[in-house]
């Protein structure tokens, strides 16, 4: 699909970057009935490879993967896409971690688990911002 | 559990019994040598003085029996020497010599006679009547022939009474003749009866036959006096002619005998004491030494058994208290690892938990389109999907207060709601007390101002109180009511149980570090200890009251930030 027409329909493309497959799973059709195209990859590396081939409005990044830390992702993010906004997904009790992350320019992070609503309104505004 | 108390009293035991003997050793020791050695040197320098001392007697009596001896011969050889053989050949005129010698010295000569070469005597002044007695078979006769003069040994003789002689050999015209006198044995006696010392100490003269020349006063068979023997195996005799030597008698007694010769070695002048008599200064000092020996004993042994029992004791407690303190250790690490696993587990749990609520999201969102609408059991549907989401955000929160619990102490001191943390861990608690029948009420006031302080800290010292209040009422139940208030210038917090209570001579220890009434094993004694430490250390104040059978209730006093900011 061209990506004009992306843009007419006001669909936000989004990058979910996480190893969890369910999550990602539901999150993904959900999301979708919200206007948000979700593009899945299940670690940093394919995170890195999807962003390299495609544009993306908002990246949201898990920061607890297995293959690699999810701040050095969000570094080499900004290097590659400086304006794309990410948010970041930590677990509760890691704010150390995200507010790391703040430092090298995420757009906003949500501790695990979350309301879907909180996070539709999150990836809105970061699209709008991005925009 | 009651073997290792036996062993640790086994072990205890042996400690006391080593350490109570080393200490007895040690003191005794050095006491026992120091004592003996004053002891001998005592012994050796009494028994010298001792020594010395009769030496010194027994001497001057010599000298003064040999002087005596001298003179008295000294005014027979004078008489004989003075007057012709003629003149006294005239029994009135030795009749006066002999009143004047008797007068001169106090009738020591008891007579006076001139006897010729054939041993008859010729002239005699004296209260015997003797006459023209024959002497020439007498010892005393023979000897004087043939030296110049003789002093007999104590005899008999004619009249029947000891006594002894002194006779002088004079020529006359190329004749023999001696002048004789007999001493009076009395005035003799006296001079050794004289010698007298300390209770058993007297004096008599043996001659060379080991015959007494004196009275003594008491029976000793001149056989049983160790007289020639004595000189030869006894000590040598010193220049002064001093012999001094120790024996025992037949009833075992020990004796000190101290001899000198007299009369150019014809007698021998005994000097005999018990020897228990002449050392009794040095047996009461004995005595003296061995009583303070023995008190000095019993008070080193009584003082060593106090000392190491007090010893011992101390020990113990320091051991009790390191058990207990690595008992401690131990729980912390455990605690410290439970704590992690939970915390792990929890952060694990998470992400099911969310796709769980998800997935229930997912349902909700397709039960939106238009084909499930009619459905007729949309209703029960959305239910069951928000009883799903319901429970997920439960557990979500039980996890969060976990995690938000488990997290590494943190003693920085933020702005806190003091409420906020008693509602936590009333929840966090709950469960626990619900199994122990206790019932938990809170009755916090709205609006207090934050304090100061830190989270976790207090956490751990409301935790503490919450646990102990629950398990003093595991048998029983109860209620705890936990109440926040305004006092002035203190936010304070009553915790109040309706338990058992503490009794008061507990309560003054309550707060003292390992103080416990749970039984071994089950509490550290650090607990109450840890808050006060904690509340002291935020300014606080913690106290508590309690009676038997009504309930304790502790009140925590926190300042409020204002009031400290003033202090500063």
């Amino acid at each position: 699909m061209p990506d004009k027409e992306k843009r007419g329909s006001g669909r936000i493309r989004l990058l979910l970057v996480d190893d969890e497959v369910g999550f990602v799973d539901v999150i993904s059709k959900r999301l979708s009935k919200r206007n948000i195209d979700v593009t899945q990859a299940l670690s940093g590396i394919e995170g890195i490879q999807a962003l390299r081939g495609q544009d993306f409005d908002v990246a949201i990044l898990d920061l607890k993967m297995e293959d690699m830390d999810g701040i050095e992702v969000l570094r080499i993010f900004k290097k590659m896409v400086p304006e794309m906004p990410v948010i970041m997904l930590t677990g509760h009790g890691s704010e150390k971690a995200a507010n790391e992350g703040m430092a090298y320019g995420a757009f906003d992070y949500l501790t695990k688990p979350y309301n879907l609503e909180e996070l539709v309104e999150k990836i809105q505004e970061a699209a709008g911002q991005g925009r | 559990m009651d073997q290792n108390q036996q062993i640790a009293k086994a072990k205890y035991k042996a400690l006391f019994r080593n350490r109570m003997l080393t200490i007895i050793i040690v003191s005794f020791t050095p006491m026992i040598l120091i004592s003996s050695i004053i002891l001998y040197q005592f012994y050796t320098s009494y028994h010298e003085k001792v020594y010395a001392h009769l030496g010194t007697i027994v001497k001057k009596h010599k000298r003064n029996i040999d002087s005596f001896l001298n003179e008295k011969l000294g005014n027979i050889r004078f008489i004989a020497r003075t007057f012709s053989f003629e003149e006294l050949s005239d029994e009135s005129f030795l009749q006066d010599r002999l009143v004047t010698l008797q007068q001169e010295f106090n009738h020591v000569f008891v007579d006076i006679g001139v006897i010729n070469e054939q041993g008859t005597q010729v002239s005699y002044a004296g209260p015997f009547k003797l006459g023209k007695a024959l002497y020439s078979e007498a010892d005393w006769f023979q000897k004087a022939m043939e030296s110049e003069y003789v002093i007999s040994d104590v005899f008999f003789g004619l009249r029947g009474l000891p006594h002894f002689i002194i006779a002088v050999r004079e020529n006359h015209n190329g004749r023999d003749w001696i002048l004789r006198s007999t001493i009076d044995f009395v005035a003799f006696n006296n001079l050794v009866e004289n010698i007298r010392i300390g209770e058993t100490g007297f004096a008599f003269i043996l001659n060379r036959e080991g015959k007494f020349q004196t009275k003594t006063l008491l029976d000793i068979l001149p056989e049983k006096i160790p007289c020639m023997d004595f000189i030869k195996n006894g000590r040598k005799i010193s220049k002064e002619g001093i012999c001094i030597t120790e024996g025992v008698d037949d009833s075992g007694e020990k004796y000190i005998y101290v001899g000198a010769f007299l009369k150019g070695g014809d007698w021998l002048l005994m000097f005999r004491q018990r020897s228990s008599d002449a050392f009794s200064d040095f047996r009461s000092a004995v005595s003296v030494t061995l009583a303070i020996i023995l008190l000095g004993g019993l008070g080193i042994i009584s003082m060593a058994f106090i000392l190491t029992k007090m010893t011992v004791k101390r020990i113990s407690q320091v051991e009790q208290k390191k058990r207990m303190m690595n008992e401690q250790i131990i729980e912390t690490g455990k605690l410290a690892s439970v704590g992690e696993l939970a915390a792990g587990i929890a952060h694990e749990i998470n992400n099911p938990v969310a796709i769980m609520v998800e997935e229930a999201g997912w349902i909700e969102d397709l039960l939106e389109e238009e084909e499930f609408k009619e459905g007729e059991n949309l209703g029960e549907f959305k239910r069951a999907l928000n009883q799903i989401r319901a429970q997920g955000h439960r557990c979500k929160e039980i996890t969060h207060k976990l995690l938000s619990f488990a997290r590494k102490t943190d003693s920085r001191v933020k702005d806190l709601n003091i409420n906020n943390v008693i509602d936590e861990l009333v929840t966090l608690s709950e469960q626990r007390a619900k199994y122990s029948k206790v019932i938990m009420e809170t009755s916090l006031q709205d609006n207090l101002p934050n304090i100061k302080a830190s989270e976790t800290e207090l956490q751990q010292v409301f935790l503490n109180l919450i646990n102990n209040a629950i398990d003093a009422m595991e048998k029983e139940g109860g209620t705890i009511s936990i109440k926040s208030r305004l006092d002035g210038k203190d936010v304070v917090i009553d915790l109040a149980d309706n338990g058992p209570g503490i009794p008061q001579a507990n309560l003054l220890r309550i707060f003292d570090p390992f103080f416990t009434t749970k039984p071994v094993g089950k509490g550290t004694g650090l607990g109450l200890s840890i808050c006060y430490g904690i509340i002291k250390k935020m300014g606080g104040e913690i106290s508590v009251e309690s009676n038997v059978g009504t309930g304790t209730t502790f009140h925590v006093y926190m300042p409020l930030p204002g009031d400290e900011e003033d202090q500063d």
